[in-house]
């Protein structure tokens, strides 16, 4: 058969089954979160829908789809419809870049294990993809014409912007170490040293606090601070617009977990992988499995932040600690001269 | 044919175009099965269950537009980092380490002059 | 036509209908909105010309920043709610006009060119990054622009606050 044509359908598959899984790990997470937190605060949980309420997801996805799809009178109704695809496709492409294993032997045809694993400026399009998620908070924000929304949006997008540059500067470490902005060679120099953790433990723990804060989690989730801003940017959302934005928010939950992963923990990397390489796609579930598991407990443990304080320790403590890690990260290839 | 040297950027083009077919069946679905019934108090600006008081969109705090304005200058910063950090080893192992890094600090000790100039004048503080 | 073609043809009329869209719109933030999809018809055309680097810094500075920025700005004045006013005034003809003349020109200019026909090499992209930074750092290269670059950010940081941030006692 055509060459081109087998490509196309190789990447609509690949991209069909990437969507597909992160629908449903997006639906197991908010079940996970669910059961964890209950776990955390000594409850039970969800336990009635199917065995041990497993099904449970599946009857909160079912029961979106026959609520009322509902618009206010005075929204803006381009942008209001425009802004849950624009907080849920980004968060879907950024995944095209995480590699999720080598490559496969299907049927004599070499299928890469991902997307565009070898994108040779992977870190920059985690990036830009990141900061295009912005538009659907802000978008959904002004066009609910309500003042929560207003708020809410203002708000959030002024946090994830500050949070982004720390975001982007604890992206320098690894970039540094590995000499590339491609993930896969990333990993493969994980592979052949250590995991980048070992070597900048700072790093990794000031980008998984700004990938809290951009992705709205607690204890960073002002925008949708309820007790004072009812439901913030997605106030007058219902329906399947409002699950958009749900989806959105908890893959991009999976999505920074599987760039932590990447930078830090080795990405698909695991004992045998290199003999079985099918094995990349569960070393890297069970570490975003992990980091999920971790941000339910952040967000069962900690209070909210007040804003001032969360912009000021944007700008005043997370911007200077990720610069010292970019001096970090040239001292350790200096004095380790790691390779 | 596709040529080489897109082969990187296609796939992400496919998903983008999967991502988006997604989200279209997921709001057509909504749109499909859910019922529609709406009434003139149904339709206004929610505000805790009273009346909607003036307009729901208004003049925006200037503070927010700093913001903007600040992180686009950092924003810059942080992509002139990335090119620098790519060649960085090299430069090490080619002996020319304390250049490169003499050269970076130059670039983030104007940038942070700039920084302090900020924090003296309680840009980052948020009233 | 390969599918490059067929692409770059797609996207080159999407941004000029967007472009289109930026001027003739009255919603302010939906003239916006048009402008980012222009500009990331753009980086699409930056990655078709194998300029990868280009393309994601436009998407991350143009749409991810200053588009923003720009959106902001439209928040900030009074009454962009409302959807008053024709975008066009009594010198839309003229300006009309003098753009038709520049397309003009830069097709004449452009007609008689004859390195279009010359394809990036297949083989040159993996180092292209990695090119870049060297002609950033090297000595020998634009070392003195980039640390100019920093000035530059520099005095744009300083005059955004001066001008932004309130003087001492004037809003009391």
């Amino acid at each position: 058969m055509n060459e081109t044509l087998l490509l196309i359908i190789e990447w609509t598959i690949k991209g069909g089954l990437l969507a597909f899984g992160l629908a449903t790990g997006f639906a197991y997470t908010t079940f996970y979160e669910r059961k964890w937190a209950a776990r955390l605060q000594i409850r039970i949980g969800p336990n009635r829908t199917g065995p041990g309420g497993w099904l449970q997801p599946a009857a909160d996805g079912l029961k979106l789809f026959f609520k009322e799809e509902f618009t206010p009178a005075n929204a803006y109704k381009f942008a209001f419809n425009l802004a849950p695809v624009l907080t849920m496709v980004p968060a879907i492409v950024i995944m095209a870049v995480i590699p999720w294993g080598t490559q496969i032997d299907f049927f004599g045809r070499i299928i890469p294990l991902g997307i565009s694993n070898e994108l040779n400026v992977g870190v920059l399009f985690l990036l830009s993809v990141a900061s295009v998620s912005v538009y659907g908070i802000v978008l959904a924000g002004w066009s609910s014409n309500n003042k929560y929304a207003m708020l809410g949006g203002l708000r959030s997008t002024a946090q994830m912007i500050s949070y982004e540059l720390a975001l982007g500067l604890s992206f320098i470490g690894p970039i540094m170490l590995a000499g590339s902005l491609n993930m896969a060679e990333i990993i493969r120099a994980q592979q052949q040293g250590v995991w980048y953790v070992v070597y900048l433990p700072l790093a990794a723990v000031v980008f998984y606090i700004a990938a809290l804060a951009e992705v709205n989690r607690s204890p960073f989730d002002m925008p949708e601070a309820e007790q004072e801003l009812t439901a913030g940017y997605h106030t007058e959302y219902s329906g399947m617009k409002f699950s958009l934005f749900f989806m959105g928010e908890y893959i991009k939950m999976i999505a920074v977990s599987a760039i932590c992963a990447t930078l830090f923990f080795g990405g698909f990397d695991g004992p045998f992988v290199n003999t079985y390489p099918l094995l990349g796609p569960l070393y890297l579930g069970i570490k975003i499995f992990i980091s999920l598991g971790l941000m339910i407990w952040i967000r069962a443990t900690m209070p909210r932040l007040r804003y001032d304080r969360l912009m000021a320790f944007g700008w005043k403590v997370m911007l200077p600690l990720s610069l010292f890690n970019v001096v970090w990260a040239a001292a350790v290839i200096v004095f380790f001269n790691v390779r | 044919m596709v040529t080489n040297l897109l082969t990187d950027y296609w796939p992400i083009l496919v998903l983008l175009l999967v991502s988006l077919g997604f989200a279209g069946i997921a709001m057509g679905g909504g749109l499909l099965l859910g019922p529609r019934r709406s009434s003139a108090r149904k339709q206004e600006a929610y505000e805790s269950g009273m009346r909607a008081i003036g307009p729901g969109t208004r003049q925006m705090p200037v503070r927010f537009y700093l913001v903007a304005v600040l992180f686009i200058l950092f924003d810059i910063e942080v992509i002139f980092f990335l090119p620098w950090a790519v060649v960085f080893r090299q430069y090490y192992e080619n002996g020319l380490g304390a250049f490169i890094l003499l050269e970076m600090l130059v670039f983030i000790v104007i940038l942070l002059v700039g920084y302090a100039y900020a924090w003296k004048k309680g840009a980052l503080e948020w009233e | 036509m390969t599918p490059d073609q067929i692409l770059f043809i797609v996207t080159a009329l999407i941004s000029t209908l967007a472009a289109v869209m930026v001027v003739s719109r009255r919603n302010m933030v939906h003239a916006a909105l048009f402008l980012v999809l222009t500009l990331f018809g753009v980086a699409v055309a930056f990655v078709l010309l194998e300029a990868p680097f280009l393309a994601v810094v436009q998407v991350l500075v143009y749409i991810g920043a200053i588009a923003i920025l720009m959106i902001f700005a439209v928040m900030l004045t009074r009454n962009v709610t409302d959807d008053s006013g024709d975008p066009f005034n009594k010198n839309a003809r003229v300006g009309g006009l003098a753009a038709l003349f520049v397309f003009s020109l830069l097709v004449v200019m452009f007609g008689g060119w004859s390195q279009f026909t010359a394809y990036p090499q297949a083989g040159d992209t993996s180092g292209s990054i990695v090119q870049l930074g060297v002609a950033l750092t090297a000595a020998d290269g634009y070392v003195i622009a980039f640390e100019v670059a920093s000035m530059l950010l520099l005095g744009a940081l300083v005059g955004a606050i001066f001008v932004v941030w309130p003087r001492q006692n004037e809003n009391e």
